[in-house]
């Protein structure tokens, strides 16, 4: 159990930096460094600087030393909590991110925890009752909500709300809390708008959870031990759900490290379609007017957060399943 | 009368010893309907493509400030019972409330559809320099045409640039599938045939790239891309950022084949006779797991496509004048444009037909891969 619990920390370590390097190519590739950038960002306000000031300003950063070094020293700051400054709004971008980061991440993990609550009742059922009508009802709706991508569904729901009922479908706060403090209000008027989003955003994974969750409670079973159960006169619900049920969920539980990167993926693009206050248009804001600092903290913070949660579901994982917890010792 | 029924049974047994692999498979394949459905879909879709400026009425390029957001017009097919294809020439309506000029189609006007009519020109295939198009419409003034599907609000045809958007999504999705694919049978190879730490190496390595969330890093990559670029270089460097992602599945997929294969008894057998290892890979191996790569990447195709659809939605994938379904999908970002001109919605349609299409017909492969199972 601890070779599988260092193992998976290992592994997330290395998936940070792997994302910061990506991270750090992001922020150099496009041409000309961040005192290029700044020098045309004071130009248009009317300032001007010298080529000395110019040569200092890269000095300071590190910017004539070679690029490992300057991944190294970015680095530096980046783990001392300084994610340098914004250009596009002249703060640092820690302030600019703000509550934006928390919200996505609730989003996603409430995307997340709907996907899990509504494929495993609907995956059972269709199990149970291969090829009744709401077999082929889950079945079809399962393919349709694999097929329209997210923001196209987003999309469709803006235009029906938008058309039929006159409203906006779209945030996360009604008009009175958007700039308020938080508060308990705050907390549950925000409950109260995550549902939509959350729907939009677990319909394509719990169409996938449905079909492997029915596809390995099938093989389960057919297994002769069900029939032995079946035989020695247990109820109909307890030979379902007492064995084959639990022996089917292993890879169903396990799919959710794929599952979690999946969801704060798509909650980018669905923030941008509905207009949720979470770091997905803010990221679209920096990266079109080529704020490459604050681009670059937001795909990094969002990439480390995503290997977190995935671990913490990873953790709960093996709390859960005893088979994972003993994977490791062999 | 058993005797009969004995031979027959022996005949269909005889049709199953002797039939080719392929000829199983295509047999399996056939049961799923559905699959086979998708198949005349998705070969449909690949002929629009490939004629898609034979199926355009006007110039997916041409703008008219006055044509702007003229709602769809359909084609009138019988004139007083006799077959005589035609369409409604326009005419300008002020909106009796908000003085607004809209168009409406004028019913003393009947212009007279033709076939293989003259319009812009292009090249057919790409190489045919020809300007002919399957309808188009005789006589008129300036403002009418076939809006099928209505247009833009730079007054361009919706419906022709559909047809021209096709063949780009559907292009880049498979280019993007060979450069997966690629990556994909070259590292899953590897991977499932050497074993040991190669085998454990990329296993992490596709652990890691699956656990990144991959749209934030495609908008970071796809916007970092030089303004002064091409559309053709744009293109080419989309296409491999979205198959930078893909190949993970396509790598598995190989590498799981190539582990099950290598306990075989006819490859033991291949290797026993002194065969050569690229022998044993290609006359041996492959073809036996072909159809398995082939319902994969059909199951990998959609993927491609919706994100070259979203990149380009956002902005930041393809660029104008390219024309995509994510390009075309980027008018509808407004809501009260789209309150306005819900046509524009009509290009969601074909993206999710091909996804459905593309992820039946690899549901009927990936069943039909193995036709002894």
């Amino acid at each position: 159990m601890l070779i599988y619990l260092a193992r998976r920390f290992a592994l997330a370590l290395v998936t940070c930096v792997a994302i910061s390097i990506l991270t750090f190519i992001i922020i150099r590739l496009p041409p000309g460094d961040f005192v290029d950038a700044y020098i045309a960002n004071l130009a248009s306000s009317g300032s001007t600087v010298s080529a000395e000031q110019a040569q200092a300003m890269r000095h300071e950063y590190g910017l004539d030393r070679p690029v490992i070094v300057q991944y190294g020293l970015w680095m530096q700051r980046v783990v001392h909590g300084d994610f340098g400054v914004s250009m596009m709004w002249r703060r640092p971008v820690t302030e600019v991110i703000g509550d934006r980061l928390w919200l996505t991440m609730a989003l996603s993990f409430a995307a997340l925890f709907l996907t899990w609550t509504i494929a495993l009742p609907i995956g059972i059922y269709s199990a149970v009752r291969q090829y009744s009508m709401g077999d082929y009802v889950a079945t079809m709706l399962g393919f349709i909500g694999l097929a329209i991508p997210n923001f196209l569904l987003a999309l469709i729901l803006m235009y029906f709300g938008f058309r039929y009922f006159g409203l906006s479908v779209g945030g996360l706060f009604s008009a009175e809390y958007a700039q308020a403090a938080w508060s308990w209000d705050k907390a549950w008027d925000l409950l109260k708008h995550v549902p939509l989003p959350a729907c939009v955003l677990a319909l394509a994974g719990t169409a996938q959870l449905i079909r492997i969750m029915r596809a390995n409670l099938l093989d389960e079973l057919r297994k002769p031990y069900v029939v032995t159960a079946r035989a020695k006169g247990l109820t109909e619900r307890h030979v379902v759900l007492k064995y084959p049920l639990r022996a089917a969920l292993n890879p169903f539980a396990s799919s959710i490290a794929y599952l979690f990167p999946y969801l704060v993926s798509g909650s980018i693009i669905v923030s941008l379609v509905l207009g949720l206050p979470t770091v997905g248009p803010l990221l679209l804001q920096a990266l079109v007017a080529q704020d490459m600092f604050l681009a670059g903290t937001i795909v990094l913070l969002l990439g480390i957060m995503t290997v977190i949660g995935t671990l913490v579901s990873d953790l709960l994982l093996m709390w859960i399943e005893p088979r994972i917890r003993l994977q490791g010792r062999a | 009368m058993a005797v009969a029924a004995i031979e027959t049974i022996d005949r269909v047994e005889d049709r199953f010893a002797q039939a080719t692999q392929l000829q199983l498979t295509w047999w399996r394949f056939k049961r799923h309907k559905l699959a086979l459905i998708s198949l005349f879909v998705v070969a449909l879709f690949y002929l629009i493509a490939i004629f898609a400026d034979l199926l355009a009425f006007a110039d997916p390029h041409a703008t008219d400030a006055k044509r702007s957001y003229i709602p769809p017009q359909g084609i009138h097919f019988f004139d007083n019972g006799k077959f005589q294809p035609f369409i409604y020439g326009l005419k300008g309506v002020r909106d009796p409330k908000t003085f607004k000029l809209a168009y409406a189609p004028d019913p003393s006007r009947k212009l007279p559809v033709t076939f293989f009519a003259h319009g812009y020109a292009y090249n057919l295939f790409g190489v045919i320099p020809t300007d002919r198009h399957l309808l188009g419409f005789e006589g008129g003034q300036p403002i009418d045409g076939i809006f099928l599907l209505g247009t833009d609000q730079l007054g361009r045809d919706l419906y022709s640039r559909l047809m021209v958007a096709t063949r780009i999504s559907l292009f880049i999705g498979l280019a993007g599938v060979s450069l997966s694919l690629l990556l994909g049978v070259l590292l899953g190879g590897v991977s499932g045939l050497y074993g040991g730490w190669i085998d454990t190496l990329l296993q992490r390595l596709i652990e890691i790239v699956r656990s990144i969330p991959t749209i934030p890093l495609w908008m970071g990559l796809a916007a970092a891309l030089p303004n002064t670029w091409s559309v053709t270089q744009v293109y080419f460097a989309i296409t491999v950022i979205i198959s930078l992602v893909g190949w993970t599945e396509l790598a598995r997929v190989v590498r799981g084949r190539f582990l099950a294969l290598r306990e075989e008894d006819f490859v033991i057998a291949a290797e026993l006779a002194g065969a050569s290892q690229l022998r044993i890979i290609f006359r041996h191996m492959l073809p036996s797991f072909a159809s398995h790569v082939i319902a994969a990447v059909s199951l990998a195709l959609p993927a491609m496509i919706v994100s070259e659809t979203s990149l380009s939605y956002l902005g930041l994938g393809l660029r104008p004048p390219a024309i995509s379904w994510g390009i075309l999908l980027q008018d509808t970002q407004n809501v009260q444009v789209l309150a306005g001109a819900p046509w524009l919605l009509t290009a969601a349609i074909p993206v999710i037909m091909v996804i459905l299409a593309f992820n039946f017909l690899g549901d009927g492969l990936r069943d039909a891969a193995d036709p002894y199972g």
